[in-house]
């Protein structure tokens, strides 16, 4: 089974090295058999060069189109490239590589789409603030595309074969995580959550999504709606 | 009809050539033809309320509005909104195109370890 690990990634210089290195160590331990693909988004920095050695492929953005644009490019090249499952990983360090087998071994259960919540594991350091904007987000999402989830807004996701060659993401920027949702609504696929540990550094929690986009994110939504 | 009014020449000078600019959109392919209905009704319409401001008074009556000239600013404000709606909707197709190209090169240049 081929699988491709998914990281979207801009202006990371600064942690991208050890995001990979504890990726690739991760993998080794856990015997996952996977190529990492890495999408600098247009990164004014030397995130991909930094990348390259430690990633098996990289595609680059030559200008920055944003997470959504980010992920729907990774998808695209799993799809081309015929990959059985793929993972979407955080470039800045919060997601553990230790979930990434849990996630593929739902997905070799049958499910399609398999997204990775911060609410039903355990979670370090997420501030009060960022809880109430997350279930509002989960509202949100449940009321635009009907499918209630934990985690709306979490960027750890396992795609099936299936979800692979039917999911197509539209959005561009961070409104992409609820489009998920409408997508796997639309094609009816099955999914799960599990738990994922999530460690938020201050260096995560200052490029993450912030709490004050949060209204950009349901303009965008809407605009996606009336398109 | 009596003499018109230097605001009504004014109104009507605009709307002439919002209309137009409406038809030569359509004729060089910008628009479509549901566009131009759109645009040509809504300056049908105020070509209306200028030559016949009696009448906005009237419909303002039946909706419970007060004066015929609160009904033209309630309009205005309700299609300026949903305008700029649309306008943004524009927007985010353009930059939804926009990345789909810049995919496509990056797809074309995949840089592999390998």
């Amino acid at each position: 089974m081929k699988t491709l690990i998914i990281v979207p990634a801009y202006n990371e210089a600064g942690v991208i090295v050890d995001t990979l290195t504890t990726l690739r160590a991760s993998m080794y331990e856990n015997i996952v058999v996977a190529d990492i693909l890495v999408v600098d988004d247009g990164s004014a920095d030397n995130t991909g060069k930094l990348s390259l050695p430690l990633a098996d492929f990289v595609l680059t953005h030559s200008r920055n189109c944003g997470l959504g644009a980010a992920l729907a490019t990774g998808i695209e090249f799993a799809r081309r490239q015929g990959y059985d499952y793929c993972v979407t990983f955080d470039s800045d360090g919060q997601h553990d590589a230790g979930d990434i087998p849990k996630a593929l071994t739902k997905l070799e259960s049958g499910y399609d789409v398999v997204i990775g919540s911060r609410f039903i594991g355990t979670h370090s350091g997420m501030p009060k603030a960022r809880r109430v904007v997350l279930f509002t987000s989960n509202l949100i999402t449940f009321l635009f595309f009907g499918i209630w989830t934990s985690d709306s807004q979490s960027g750890f996701r396992g795609l099936s074969k299936k979800a692979i060659q039917s999911i197509a993401i539209k959005s561009n920027r961070m409104e992409v995580s609820s489009e998920f949702f409408g997508e796997i609504y639309r094609l009816g696929l099955n999914f799960a959550e599990i738990p994922i540990h999530i460690r938020y550094t201050p260096y995560s929690l200052k490029k993450g999504q912030k709490n004050s986009a949060s209204a950009s994110v349901l303009l965008k939504l809407i605009y996606m709606l009336t398109r | 009809m009596s003499l018109l009014l230097p605001v009504q020449i004014l109104l009507l000078v605009f709307v002439l050539f919002a209309a137009s600019r409406a038809v030569l959109q359509f004729r060089g392919g910008t628009i479509r033809f549901g566009a131009l209905s759109f645009w040509l009704l809504i300056w049908t319409v105020a070509l209306v309320a200028i030559f016949y401001p009696e009448q906005t008074t009237e419909i303002a009556r039946i909706l419970g509005i007060g004066r015929g000239v609160d009904v033209v600013v309630y309009a205005s404000i309700a299609i300026l909104f949903y305008l700029v709606f649309r306008l943004h909707v524009y927007q985010e197709n353009i930059r939804t195109e926009i990345s789909q190209l810049i995919r496509e090169v990056s797809l074309k240049e995949v840089k592999s370890k390998k």
